[in-house]
């Protein structure tokens, strides 16, 4: 089975084989060492992403030559035809109004296994949520969504930008079939409208709120601080990447794979 | 397993006189980190610090024992001590940084290891977490009203709180007054209600006042890097042990505890599930161990 099968069916996307054989099957891929192929794709981005990807200094190289092999992707491969990919990582939302980035998040759906939501823009629209339009040179170039708006996604790893260590852990995670690893992320695929706002109303309004300020550690502008042990959101500074409400430990709970890492 | 899993248990306090003074019970937190410090395993530590008003803490960064011993003593009220932690890596520059967490907060800098979305070169800094126990904790207008007003005392004046014996203490220069702990309740933060871990199950280190004698500490040793630390700080005669079959009143209470606190947080847990309120743990029936924390 190709790493693309096994991750598909393991996502649920198609019809599952016989089990035994499908676990030999895992072993024997496993011994083979198949590279998974990935593509970077480039919608309505900053290229953060991407940049966060190859802050992997330690083990980038071995991550690029030994494991994976980038088969698409501006600033990264010459190469104009998108071909069939393993995982696609998909940066930045989607404009409504150019019909080139519509064209090619369909063709992605067509031609990846695994689409990712690779960021906050792809995956909550994160500060585009605020474009509307009115600018030169394209002044009807007005609505952005994030991708789940318009494709099915599989996976998204929200932040702007995620940090290197999720980006590995997540490429990682796939290449191995650990499902139980990206479950969250699958789950987080449907969190598509984000905002510090989320706080207020699915933690504290929720009386979930245990004042630890993982939420306001986590956002990456500064917009919360802790007010009496709780959050409190600048919402001129709030760019709705939704990284407060995921970090949140009130929002889901890793516990068991929080053990394992911890070897307890 | 409601003790969450570890290595050794042990009674333990610091020998240091002056931390003996100042700490809560038996130092171990502030005694483990002025250790950590000479010894330069830390570079610094997230603690709960003193502010501009009296028995409010703020979480701040303690980068000699000086410090360290400031923000000693337990305040029953929130210091949201992992806000702290990306300030001290980035502004302060720490590679090597200890923090002091409750359960709660253990939970969301674990969680932020394990899955670090958004939060770049700060999982793998954090270089040692001494859990402390948490039954509950209050905000702080609760903390303030049921002192001044059920123990009628000016808070200003209160020089230690501690909880223990079903009583909440209150010391003053020259008295020392309790409240049954039953009138605390409807106090309490709402959040803590669902909560499934007394004894900072997820520390390297963990510590808390029940099962040993006043002046001293229940420890539990949980992960490799809490050993190695711990061990180093015995050998190094900076703290002193004892076998936990030696104290009075033992484990056996603080399993009793740990047992209430779960079995009434999973009561309200599984109440909420009914109502299809959200809230981010199994529900009882879902999985093996009731108790566990997840
Ligand atoms: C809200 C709360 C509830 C507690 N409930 C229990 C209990 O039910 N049973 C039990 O056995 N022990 C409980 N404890 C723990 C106990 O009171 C002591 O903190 C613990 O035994 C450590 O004592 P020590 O002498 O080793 O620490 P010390 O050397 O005195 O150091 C204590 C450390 O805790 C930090 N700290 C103080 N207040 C807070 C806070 N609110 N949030 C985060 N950090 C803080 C201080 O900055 C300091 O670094 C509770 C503590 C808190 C904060
Ligand atoms: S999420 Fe942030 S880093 Fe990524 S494309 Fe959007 S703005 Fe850039
Ligand atoms: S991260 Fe902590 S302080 Fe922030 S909303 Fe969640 S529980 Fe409350
Ligand atoms: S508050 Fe911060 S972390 Fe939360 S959505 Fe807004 S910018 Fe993102």
């Amino acid at each position: 089975m190709s790493i693309l099968a096994r991750i598909k069916s393991f996502l649920g996307m198609e019809a599952k084989p016989d089990k035994d054989a499908s676990k030999e099957e895992v072993e024997k891929v496993a011994e083979e060492k198949a590279k998974p192929r990935i593509g970077y794709i480039h919608l309505s981005g900053c290229t953060g992403d991407g940049m966060s990807l190859t802050e992997n200094y330690d083990i980038l190289a071995p991550l690029l030559t030994d494991m994976i092999d980038i088969v698409y992707g501006q600033t990264l491969v010459d190469l104009w035809e998108m071909p069939e990919m393993d995982i696609a990582l998909v940066e930045g939302s989607c404009c409504l109004q150019d019909e080139h980035s519509l064209h090619e998040l369909k063709e992605v759906r067509e031609k990846a296994g695994l689409v990712v939501a690779f960021g906050s823009c792809a995956a909550t629209g994160c500060f585009t949520r605020y474009s509307r339009g009115g600018q030169q040179a394209q002044p009807n170039h007005e609505s952005f969504v994030p991708i789940a708006d318009l494709v099915k996604v599989d996976l998204a790893i929200p932040g702007c930008p995620p940090s290197p260590e999720i980006i590995a852990k997540t490429v990682v995670a796939a290449i191995n079939g650990d499902m139980d690893y990206l479950a969250p992320m699958m789950d987080l695929a449907g969190y598509t409208e984000a905002c510090g706002c989320d706080l207020q109303t699915k933690v504290v309004n929720q009386a979930l709120c245990i004042g630890c300020g993982t939420c306001a550690m986590a956002c990456q502008t500064r917009a919360l601080s802790m007010t009496n042990g709780r959050p409190e959101l600048n919402e001129n500074r709030c760019i709705k990447c939704g990284i407060c409400y995921t970090q949140c430990p009130r929002s889901w709970w890793p516990a068991d794979r929080i053990k394992q890492d911890l070897g307890l | 397993m409601v003790l969450g899993t570890y290595k050794e248990v042990v009674a333990a306090r610091s020998t240091d006189k002056q931390i003996q003074k100042l700490a809560q019970d038996g130092g171990i937190v502030s005694g483990l980190f002025c250790y950590a410090l000479d010894e330069k395993l830390i570079d610094g530590a997230v603690v709960a610090g003193p502010s501009d008003v009296m028995w409010k803490p703020e979480p701040m960064v303690a980068m000699s024992s000086d410090e360290i011993l400031a923000a000693a003593g337990t305040k029953y009220t929130f210091s949201p001590n992992v806000w702290m932690l990306k300030k001290a890596v980035r502004q302060y520059g720490l590679e090597k940084l200890g923090t002091v967490a409750i359960p709660c907060q253990s939970m969301g800098i674990r969680k932020m290891q394990s899955y670090p979305f958004g939060v770049r070169h700060l999982a793998d800094k954090i270089a040692l977490m001494l859990g402390i126990f948490c039954m509950e904790n209050f905000p702080y207008e609760s903390l303030r009203t049921f002192i001044s007003e059920k123990a009628g005392v000016d808070f200003d004046l209160v020089e230690k709180m501690d909880i223990g014996k079903g009583k909440f203490w209150i010391q003053t220069a020259d008295q020392m007054l309790t409240i049954p702990l039953k009138e605390t309740h409807g106090y309490e933060q709402n959040g803590c209600k669902v909560c499934l871990d007394y004894v900072c199950e997820l520390a390297d280190v963990s510590t808390g006042s029940v099962g040993t004698p006043d002046g001293w500490s229940t420890v539990f040793v949980r992960t490799d890097a809490g050993e190695t630390i711990f061990k180093q700080a015995v050998e190094a005669g900076v703290i002193e042990t004892k076998s936990m079959d030696d104290v009075k009143p033992g484990l056996g209470l603080l399993e009793k505890l740990a047992t209430d606190k779960k079995t009434k947080a999973m009561k309200v847990i599984d109440e909420r599930k009914a109502m299809g309120l959200p809230v981010p743990y199994k529900g009882s029936g879902e999985k093996e161990d009731p108790l566990a924390n997840v």
